[in-house]
């Protein structure tokens, strides 16, 4: 309801009679827009596998997607927050290369000498110390904000000059590596997946609990006497919901570990290495597990809890939402803080995900993540904006990348289709806003 | 808010009793903008189940004097007082905390919400575990717009997507919904039809009937001189006089807006 649904999905009966599939539509109570994203994720993965021979489409190429996208979405999802309150976080990218500067000198240089050389936990005292510093600068930035009524983007446009700046002061340029080996499993490389039986697990998980808070939603409303959904649109959305986790799931189980990298991963594990061939799967990548929390999480915050009502209330109207007796001013502060925490653990993915940090982590990742919310169809005129929309932006961006660079387009060109698709997305975006009167 | 609301005939309320305390009383009040005197020492007053009018030009005042009440802006200098104790706003929630609401003439709705939303705004029912509560919340809702607004239906929608009497009274549930002692409405019915203007004037009568006094700023001044039991003119930020309306005409209240004078039929009340 916050997250601009369709309105009186069910109560009010297709007027238009614009057939079969948008009654479904309706009833099913899906958001037509959420539909109009994923249609466009579906074409530009088939004209890719087309171009590519069917090079695209393989479980390998989706897994490695995926891994791609995660630190991107991590941070695109409190980048809703922010432009949702009409503002904007030019300094994610540096910031990124900032936290992950700090994160990296921390675990290679300082923590080793407290507690031990490979301590078991160098990585949980760094993840948290990157967190806490990630959301104490996002803080400080919306204290300047918020309080000092400076402009958000000159803020954290100084913030980009800023925290690039301090990254390089960190090593004075100097590349900092090899991280901590379990903190380097959180990049997702070979290692740092679930496996076949936990993604698995998850997968169970996860449907389970898309059941269960289908029935409650459902008991709920009947409760208060609200109308709901037909049985068989709740029974179809429920097949919906396992088909997808399952088929998702399949997929990057399918993807194979090599035999090599499966050896290695054992002996390193010290487990016993079987004789013969090695059937050691994949499966769902650790910081894709860790973008799907954090997307589960910012939903909950999005939709159920005051903090996120009163972002979307500021945002539709900062007016009404400080006569409403909103703190308004420690509101931009706590966007900017969270803010800065999810870069912290995008941080923590980028970094691990390339084993090193180097001076340049994060160059304009701002961009991207502004790209992708907006994609995702958060409005910058703010009120408007959904998480799931934000991931699916920047899964969106991170398939055209990959698929121009799996064509072999040059890369001048890439940012050129890049830029024309975003501009054209936010066109669609309008133009069906205008019309839907949403 | 009680369930009696709205359902009985219309009767004119009793006229107020002045006798006891004031309910509001804000004394001297002055605010500037960078120099420009928007409020220039005014003090008004409120008694129990009263509805005073403010009256005067655009920017003679009345907007700004409502919003040091309201909690929108601090005055400079001045005192308020509360059922005749001296009371302390420096923001809207300290207003809400001394049961003051207001509909603005903005409406100062989130128009990216629903109604819901909206009339909970900053007061969200939460479950036990202190998530925002959407479906009580829309319970309650449907129970106060089913009497102040039968014919609202939109409960799902962005309020963006109501018309001007809908969104009026979305704004009005939320005014009236957390038992209210004190009123202020900014032009209640500027954007209303015939039909839904007399809604307003019917429900400030039952809000009188049930003891609330109600601050009203209206230009219509037909419509003043019915609903309200005395009115305050402002004129460049200053007061020009408080007087009752069973004294005056609608001719000297005009006089009282565009000269600036108090009749003399009317003795300006002193003030304590």
């Amino acid at each position: 309801m916050v997250q601009d649904a369709p309105a009186e999905t069910v109560r009010a009966p297709a007027k238009d009679g614009s057939g079969g599939f948008m009654r479904a539509v309706r009833a099913l109570d899906i958001d037509l827009r959420l539909l109009g994203m994923i249609g466009a994720l579906l074409i530009i993965w088939l004209v890719f596998d087309l171009v590519t021979g069917g090079r695209f489409l393989t479980p390998r190429n989706l897994f490695n997607l995926s891994v791609q996208t995660a630190s991107v979405a991590v941070m695109a999802t409190g980048m809703v927050f922010v432009i949702v309150t009409r503002h904007i976080d030019l300094s994610v990218g540096s910031l990124l290369g900032f936290l992950g500067m700090i994160m990296g000198t921390l675990q290679l240089h300082y923590l080793p000498g407290l507690v031990g050389h490979g301590h078991w936990s160098i990585w949980i005292v760094t993840i948290l110390a990157g967190v806490g510093a990630g959301a104490l600068i996002g803080a400080a930035q919306g204290y300047v904000i918020g309080y000092l009524a400076v402009p958000a983007f000159i803020v954290t446009l100084g913030g980009l000059l800023v925290w690039r700046g301090a990254a390089w002061w960190v090593t004075g340029g100097q590349t900092v590596a090899p991280l901590d080996p379990t903190f380097s499993l959180l990049g997702g490389g070979a290692a740092g997946t679930l496996g076949a039986t936990w993604s698995w697990a998850l997968a169970a998980a996860a449907a389970t609990g898309g059941l269960l808070l289908q029935y409650i939603s459902r008991r709920r409303k009947a409760a208060h006497g609200f109308p709901v959904k037909p049985l068989w649109a709740e029974i179809a959305m429920s097949f919906i919901i396992v088909g997808v986790i399952v088929g998702l799931t399949a997929v990057m189980v399918a993807y194979p570990v090599p035999e090599a990298a499966a050896r290695r991963i054992l002996a390193a594990r010290g487990e016993a290495i079987p004789e013969g061939p090695i059937n050691m799967a994949h499966g769902i990548a650790i910081p894709v597990v860790i973008l799907l929390v954090v997307a589960l999480v910012m939903t909950v915050i999005a939709r159920r809890t005051r903090f996120g009502r009163y972002v979307f209330a500021t945002g539709g109207n900062p007016d009404a939402a400080e006569l409403s007796g909103i703190n308004t001013r420690l509101l931009t502060v706590k966007i900017f803080a969270l803010m800065g925490a999810l870069t912290a653990i995008a941080a923590v993915i980028a970094s691990a995900r390339l084993g090193a940090v180097g001076n340049d982590l994060g160059t304009l990742d701002e961009l991207r993540v502004i790209a992708a919310a907006v994609i995702g169809g958060t409005a910058l005129s703010g009120g408007i904006g959904t998480i799931y929309g934000a991931v699916l932006g920047a899964l969106i961006m991170q398939s055209l990348q990959s698929g121009m660079a799996m064509v072999g387009v040059d890369a001048p060109l890439q940012s050129i289709v890049v830029g024309l698709v975003l501009v054209l997305a936010v066109l669609v975006d309008i133009l069906y806003r205008r019309r839907t009167g949403a | 808010m009680t369930d009696e609301l709205f359902l009985q005939p219309q009767t004119p309320a009793p006229a107020p009793d002045r006798s006891g305390t004031p309910l509001v009383e804000m004394r001297d009040i002055h605010l500037s903008f960078g120099g420009v005197k928007a409020v220039d020492g005014v003090t008004i007053n409120l008694w129990p189940g009263e509805v005073v009018g403010l009256l005067g030009h655009n920017g003679a005042g009345k907007s700004t004097l409502i919003k040091v009440l309201s909690g929108a802006y601090r005055a400079d200098a001045g005192q308020i007082f509360i059922n005749g104790e001296k009371a302390t706003i420096q923001n809207p929630r300290d207003a809400r905390r001394y049961h003051i609401e207001t509909i603005y003439q903005t409406l100062a709705l989130a128009d990216n919400l629903d109604a819901a939303s909206n009339l909970f705004l900053g007061r969200e029912l939460t479950t036990p575990l202190g998530f925002v509560d959407d479906d009580a919340m829309e319970a309650e809702t449907r129970k106060i717009m089913a009497r102040l607004n039968p014919n609202f239906r939109k409960l799902k929608a962005p309020v963006k997507a109501l018309s001007g009497g809908q969104r009026q009274s979305v704004a009005i549930a939320r005014a009236v919904y957390f038992n209210a002692k004190i009123l202020i409405m900014d032009e209640p019915t500027a954007a209303l039809g015939v039909q839904e203007t007399k809604m307003v004037a019917e429900l400030i009568q039952e809000l009188k009937r049930q003891g609330l006094g109600i601050f009203l700023i209206d230009h219509d001044i037909h419509q003043v001189m019915e609903m309200c039991d005395r009115a305050s003119v402002m004129k460049n930020g200053q007061l020009v006089g408080t007087v009752d309306i069973a004294d005056v005409t609608e001719d000297d209240l005009l006089g009282m807006i565009i000269l600036g004078k108090t009749p003399e039929r009317a003795a300006p009340e002193t003030v304590q």
